[in-house]
């Protein structure tokens, strides 16, 4: 049974115990940990089950590469799944849970689907489920589907209670990775003067030489590490950075690194994860190897593990995985794990070696030290169910039938070799080489990932360029199965994959159905998918894969390393943008006011604009009626603010205009207004507004609210791109100005009250003119043009005098009982009228001449941009429907987005039309309900009562009317 | 070919599952077909399954210049739905997801068609009317969907915050019968029937040429030798335009690296498929338990496949936003596809100037739902020489007519 | 994430800062062209698998419209210009030819 040593522990604090629960039973472990220390050193061997056929699951590793051991973390708020607990520091009142069982971790029943594994092979759901169809979608899928996933989902109603945060950084050259070879590229560019980031994803710095006790220049690896480290936080140039992982590489040296800055002190006053977004000139990525698995059955046992993790448990935490540890290895490295076991007193009764002859340094030491060596020999069978009791020994070379001996040990640490961490190396399209001595995939350095100028700008160092400080060891043997000819029974029970349970057996079925490219493989029987993505499997499963083949390991290659390098917090990537501030938020000068009127929000792009100002006890839709009525009645006032606002200027303006604009604008007379059309270069109609020459050579183009930024970008483009010799520019204005419409037949009263140092009346300054001067003192641009059908003034303010503005109109609009209106009275008002209204009448799919605006594109003009597009064959066709008003007969309201259905069908089965409604509302000044709608030759059809679809889902009958159903002369507006 | 059934598993689990047979079999070209396939992807696959299947026509090859299935069929987020606003995009993909419901039993071959449901968000008084106009059009068109209100979403979807401080959940476009289907199994589904009829799947075997006299299309150059044909079809997404280039004419198409992502897996939390538009995400649940999310598209021509950034932030805060729970899950995988964007969204089915060749291509972000519909549509064109009703309105010359099928007033960005 | 050079401004900056334009050097056909020319203007592109001139704009930066010279394979930056330019400077083309001896040329 594992447990805690008496003594040594580099990492770990014994004066300070720390208390904390996995399951609900009270465990102690000390300050400096990883959860997974603590645990083992708690004698918790079992820690979750596994995916497919709910095994029983220990720790394998001691890092990053960790597949088993996942909890479910903390409470709340801050519950959280899939914890791995060998890189989850350990804090006092911490409170894990393990996933994937019911009703506990030590009784399963889903433990049955292990019983069962001979009638679940690789991708055995392919081929069974299929009939009958009804029970595939009533049973088998809701089944499959309720025995997904791993750890528990949090809580449908969790609001994170941590947060997060992100920061841009900017260096010459990042290292990823505090071990000696980082350690070391990060000291020399911080010699040459370079900006250098040095991050390390654990707490403390030195990698595996710590560990290992081994001598860097001279001096013991603990003391060089420390010296380094203080050496390079002292350095201006340089940023340290611990607990901090180089998550994914990608193009031209864009690099994230995520920092777990308090996830062991939950509730401190911190971020909880920080991700740096880092531009680096060069990535240096000392991200060591990982050590292999070996493939025998029984490997899955709680207490196998990696031979490099039980040094590590035993060096850093005074922890060991049993009493009795074997180890069964193919090279000499692994013989440091029982010198280190024996020199703590753990019994180590043999190192199996499945070497023919063990003739290094390494294993004369343990030799040496009375540690039984066995040559030529595998591991045929591990012994046990929940932790391993024994292992069963055979001739390496065999298929396993002869047992030779059966060793009794509580523990098993397995070495099949290592291999380079090349994740960084790859992500931004690094190519690999296959190392023939070595067995191994490395960097291959004339394929490097390539930047913006085309030089590679990834380079691997150390272990993680398959660089390995081995003098005095003897050669490795490859070895990807054991025994080297195991039989099916063996092979069946050797997993490759512990987390999704992959054997070896699945991959050599896949290999035998044909799924034999690499990526097949994995797709088809989900190695390497789970969330350690293949660290520990990947290359076992590629070996056994190409041996399966008949080819060789390079010709079978491997699959895609995507980022991140580990999984990292989706609420990181959300980072502080969260809440009301997930995205920009643009605001008009009034919306602090608009705010305390309790407005009903709309938003258009990133603005919101009020829809209506309910108040107690009213709906949105008698607040509407309430705006409207008011406006048609007395005067309102609409904040149109974020209407574009975008100046044209210079000798070509005129002309420049003209192309812009379908109709003609270079004729309009200073002092005018025009309403204009914009089209796209196929004809379709993009954007309307009313355009002023403010004076000879300059032209203010209002744009929709959610045009402004696109039609300014078109108007760049064509004067930067195409007509750059002409004399003109542009300037989008839409934010410089407030902008507030006075509407109603007691609009110019209210601004008369306010004063005017101009004119107001009729006769001077007449609809469709614009004057500038002072209104109450400030300075002010006005516009008699309406969007309702009523005396209007629309009155542009310098945007730091928008809320004073607006209230000298709310104070001298008292007497007429003003009021503020929202976009819906807006555009049920424009609709009354029968102004269209981009986005609803038009949908990128309309020409002006859909929506009777032929008088809007001149005939006069040579080209405008769109023209060109109007003149193809379906644009001019008379089948095209068109744009009238619509009335039901009865006075109801059409639906959104009604058509009119014709009789008969189409040849693929859909009903014919012959129309849709494009707006649709209750009109509150004519008490009914009004459409407009694009109509089959609609406007030679006035009169005619046709069918729509009606909200019942029958029809229901409307009258083809004129779209302009208020005030068809323009008595109102034009006063 | 093996029928595959319970019975047969539980035959092989008695010796082994020694006895399965090869799902495809791998043989070297012959010098020439009836049809040649680019493309050995979901499109390409399905379209040599129904010449077979309806037309017939067996003397097939199918070419794969990777691995079948590894281009967009295995890297999408595997969304089936038919609720579309145009007639002719509502009839292609409505044909598809009805061919999804009974493609498991067509194929035997499970390719887990989970008709969960689909729904898409309305968070603005816009995307409201957009998605009932798009309700209207589907009763017509024979596709189901119901515009439901914020109360039913929160109960298919108790994990969404229906009250964000941005964009409140005004409703959703529901249609209950679309769903996922796994991606990879409809690829080997197809790769299996099409080989069982005798059609030759090529792997590993890249189109490097295209050989024509008069007008016509006589044989493809590839890595493994020329292989002729009477009638050649391109179906290859994002490297049509490649493809295009070697026969000699130009396509409206530029190809973009679309993003997505997984995350770890979870018990189950979302039994349904949730698209938002307008903050530019969407997430469904896989059978394994992870959260399956597909972000926007970059905007400049890229044919890397590799992940970037700043679409998977844009769309993760969109999804935190509606979906709070998710801060505290972790990421687990990200990767992009080159997707293949048209003049007007929409996709391409059609004659080429070539007489005997034809394309299928132009998906954009959105092919998957469409596989068997598209298969369907292009093996009548190939076989006839002329398209049926469900092909007819995507003419790659529709630009120059400018009969755009525009679906961007209701579809959003999204797929 | 591409690292972008303006050279307009001469400010390098992130990707992000900068909108897509599509292919560069395509003509306009306004009323009057064929057809096919102003299918080929509109829609008919080159989609290249390799070297691809394009147009961006600095429109978080400078505001200007500039053309580049970027390969759709690797993401190198050849080299970027001025977008009053009716074809890629020589040198940006002889740099290419260096790099990527196979290439056609831009026509």
């Amino acid at each position: 049974m594992s447990h805690r040593l008496g003594t040594g522990g580099r990492l770990i604090d014994r004066a300070r115990p720390m208390d904390f629960t996995f399951n609900g039973k009270s465990m102690r472990g000390y300050a400096g940990d990883s959860l997974g220390a603590a645990l083992l050193g708690a004698g918790q061997v079992l820690v979750g089950r596994s995916f497919k056929y709910h095994r029983p699951r220990g720790i394998v590793a001691s890092g990053a590469e960790e597949p088993n051991a996942l909890v479910g973390l903390g409470e709340g708020q801050r519950f959280e799944p899939n914890q791995r607990v060998t890189t989850t520091e350990l804090f006092s009142g911490l409170k894990a849970v393990s996933q994937n069982h019911w009703p506990s971790l030590e009784f399963d029943v889903g433990a049955v689907n292990a019983k069962l594994w001979r009638f679940f092979p690789a991708g055995f759901y392919y081929k069974t489920f299929i009939s009958p169809r009804p029970l595939w979608k009533h049973v088998y899928e809701p089944i499959i589907r309720r025995s997904a996933g791993l750890g528990k989902a949090p809580d449908a109603e969790t609001r994170d209670a941590d947060r997060y945060e992100q920061l841009y950084a900017y260096c010459d050259v990042i290292v990823a990775g505090g071990g000696v070879a980082g350690l070391k590229a990060a000291r020399q560019a911080a010699d040459e003067g370079k900006r250098v980031i040095l991050t390390e994803q654990n707490p403390h710095f030195g990698g595996r030489a710590v560990v290992d006790g081994i001598e860097v220049e001279g001096q013991a690896a603990e003391d060089w590490v420390k010296a380094q480290v203080a050496a390079l936080q002292a350095m201006p140039n340089v940023t340290v950075l611990d607990r901090t992982m180089v998550s994914g590489v990608y193009d031209h040296g864009y690099v994230l690194a995520y920092q777990r800055v308090a996830d062991h002190t939950p509730g401190a006053e911190k971020p909880r994860h920080r991700l740096w977004r880092v531009r680096a000139g060069q990535v240096i990525s000392a991200t060591g190897a990982i050590e292999r698995p070996l493939s025998f059955a029984g490997n899955d046992i709680p207490g196998v593990m990696l031979a490099s993790a039980i040094r590590d448990f035993v060096v850093n935490y005074a922890v060991s995985p049993g009493k009795k540890v074997a180890i069964v290895t193919n090279n000499d490295d692994a013989y440091r794990t029982a010198l280190a076991l024996h020199a703590v007193g753990v019994t180590v009764p043999a190192v199996i070696d499945a070497r023919k002859e063990v003739t290094g340094d390494l294993p004369a030491k343990a030799r040496a030290a009375g540690i039984r060596v066995i040559e030529d020999c595998a591991v045929r069978y591990v012994e046990g169910g929940k932790s391993v009791t024994g292992v069963q020994l055979c001739r390496f070379n065999s298929d396993g039938g002869a047992v030779i001996e059966t060793l009794a040990c509580d523990a098993l640490g397995m070495s099949g070799g290592w291999s380079p961490v090349v994740h960084l190396w790859s992500h931004c399209g690094g190519k690999l080489t296959w190392d023939e001595g070595r067995a191994l995939f490395r960097p291959d350095a004339n394929r490097p990932p390539l930047g913006h100028d085309g030089q590679g700008f990834v380079t691997c160092v150390g272990a993680s360029n398959g660089e390995f400080d081995d003098e005095g060891e003897a050669a490795m043997l490859p070895v990807w199965l054991m025994p080297a000819q195991a039989s099916y029974e063996l092979r069946a029970k050797a997993w490759l994959d512990p987390q999704n349970d992959v054997k070896v057996s699945d991959v050599q079925l896949a290999a035998k159905e044909g799924y034999a490219s690499v990526e097949h493989t994995k797709r088809y029987t989900t190695l390497g998918m789970a969330t350690d993505q293949g660290k520990l499997s990947n290359i076992n499963g590629l070996a056994i894969l190409s041996d399966a083949l008949g080819q060789p390991i390079p010709q079978t290659g491997t699959t895609t390393f995507r980022p991140p390098y580990t999984p990292i917090s989706i609420g990181a990537i959300g980072g502080e943008a969260r809440g009301g501030i997930f995205q920009p938020l643009r605001k008009t000068p009034i919306y602090d006011w608009h705010m305390a009127q309790g407005a009903y929000w709309e938003p258009v792009g990133h603005w919101r604009r009020p829809y209506c100002y309910p108040k107690t006890g009213e709906t949105h839709g008698d607040a509407v009626k309430r705006e409207i009525n008011q406006v048609r009645k007395s005067v309102g006032l609409l904040d149109a603010s974020t209407l574009g606002k975008i100046i044209v200027k210079g000798p070509d303006a005129g002309r420049f205009m003209d192309m812009l604009y379908t109709n003609m604008m270079s004729n309009l007379k200073v002092g005018k207004c025009r309403y204009g059309l914009m089209c796209n270069e196929n004809g379709f109609l993009s954007d309307d507004g009313v355009v002023a020459r403010l004076s000879e050579d300059t032209f203010l183009c209002h744009t929709t609210s959610g045009g402004a930024d696109r039609i300014h970008g078109w108007m760049e483009d064509w004067l930067q791109c195409e007509w750059w010799d002409w004399k003109v520019h542009v300037v989008n204005l839409t934010e410089q100005y407030a902008q507030i419409a006075v509407v109603g037949p007691n609009a110019r009263k209210v601004i008369e009250k306010v004063g005017a140092d101009f004119d107001l009346s009729a006769e001077s300054f007449p609809f469709m003119d614009w004057k500038e001067g002072k209104i109450g003192g400030i300075e002010a641009r006005a516009f008699r043009i309406s969007f309702s059908g009523e005396l209007s003034y629309e009155i542009a303010v310098p945007a730091s005098k928008g809320q004073a503005f607006w209230d000298k109109l709310m104070a001298a609009g008292a007497e007429f009982g003003v009021m503020p209106y929202g976009t819906e009275a807006l555009h049920v008002m424009r609709a009354e009228k029968g102004f269209i209204m981009i986005g609803d009448e038009t949908d990128g799919t309309v020409i002006p001449q859909d929506l009777g605006l032929n008088w809007a594109i001149s005939k006069k003009k040579e080209d405008f941009l769109g023209k060109r597009g109007m003149e193809r064959e379906a644009m001019v066709s008379p089948d095209r429907w068109q744009l009238v008003g619509l009335e039901t007969l009865d006075g109801s309201v059409l639906p959104d987005g009604a058509l009119a259905p014709l009789p008969g069908k189409n040849d693929n089965g859909q009903q014919e039309t012959q129309g849709r409604v494009t707006s649709t509302y209750f009109s509150p000044t004519l008490g009914k309900g009004i459409a407009m709608g694009i109509v089959h030759n609609g406007p030679k059809r006035m009169g005619e009562v046709i069918q729509f679809q009606s909200a019942a889902g029958g029809t229901v009958a409307a009258r083809i009317v004129d779209p302009c159903f208020y005030d068809k002369a323009g008595e109102k507006q034009n006063v | 070919m093996t029928r595959y059934s319970a019975f047969a598993i539980a035959r092989e689990a008695m010796r082994q599952h020694t006895g399965w047979q090869k799902a495809w079999a791998s043989p070297e070209p012959k010098a020439h077909y009836d049809v040649v396939i680019v493309g050995a992807g979901g499109h390409g696959l399905a379209t040599a399954y129904y010449l077979g299947k309806n037309f017939g026509i067996t003397n097939v090859a199918i070419i794969e210049k990777g691995w079948l299935g590894g281009g967009n069929t295995g890297r999408n987020t595997t969304i089936i739905r038919s609720n579309y606003l145009q007639d002719p995009s509502a009839a292609i993909y409505e044909k598809a997801r009805s061919l999804y419901e009974t493609m498991s039993q067509d194929l035997n071959y499970n390719v887990m068609f989970s008709p969960r449901g689909v729904m898409m968000l309305a968070q603005t008084e816009h995307e409201v009317r957009g998605y009932k106009r798009t309700e209207m059009a589907n009763k017509l068109q024979g596709v189901e969907t119901r515009f439901i209100g914020p109360a039913e979403v929160k109960r298919l979807v108790p994990i969404m915050n229906i009250e964000g401080p941005r964009y409140p959940v005004l409703g959703a476009l529901w249609q209950a019968r679309g769903g996922t289907a796994r991606h990879d199994a409809v690829a080997w589904g197809y790769a299996r029937a099409c080989s069982a009829m005798g059609m030759h799947v090529i792997q590993n075997c890249e189109v490097i040429g295209v050989e024509s006299v008069g007008g016509q299309v006589s044989a493809v150059a590839t890595t493994k030798g020329t292989i002729g044909c009477n009638k050649l079809g391109i179906v290859v997404a994002g490297h049509s335009g490649h493809l295009a280039n070697m026969a000699g004419f130009r396509l409206p198409i530029e190809s973009v690296a679309l993003q997505a992502m997984v995350s770890e897996p979870i018990k189950p939390a979302m039994d349904v498929v949730v698209m938002a538009n307008t903050v530019h995400g969407y997430m469904s649940q896989s059978d394994k338990g992870e959260m399956v999310i597909g972000g926007g598209a970059d905007h400049f021509n890229n044919y890397t496949q590799r992940g970037s950034w700043q679409h998977i932030e844009e769309t993760v805060r969109a999804l935190i936003e509606t979906f709070p729970m998710l801060s505290r899950l972790k990421m687990l995988r990200q990767w992009g596809g080159i997707v293949d964007m048209t003049g007007d969204r929409s996709p391409i089915i059609s004659k080429t100037p070539l007489g005997n060749t034809f394309i299928n291509c132009g998906w954009g972000t959105g092919g998957f739902k469409a596989i068997p519909g598209s298969g369907w549509a292009m093996a009548e064109l190939i076989a006839k020489g002329e398209p049926g009703s469900l092909a007819r309105d995507f003419s790659m010359f529709r630009f120059r007519e400018g009969r755009f099928i525009d679906e961007s007033v209701a579809a959003g960005v999204a797929h | 994430m591409l690292l972008l050079t303006c050279p307009c401004c001469g400010v390098s900056a992130e990707e992000t800062e900068f909108t897509n334009g599509g292919e560069a050097h395509l003509k306009r056909f306004g009323p009057g062209s064929s057809d096919a020319d102003y299918e080929a203007y509109m829609f008919a592109r080159k989609n290249p698998r390799g070297v691809h001139f394009e147009r961006w704009r600095h429109a978080y930066g400078c505001g200007k419209w500039f053309l580049m010279a970027r390969d759709t394979m690797t993401l190198e930056v050849y080299g970027a210009y001025k977008a009053q330019t009716t074809e890629p400077p020589a040198d940006i083309q002889a740099k290419i030819k260096a790099r990527r001896p196979e290439w056609e040329g831009y026509k």
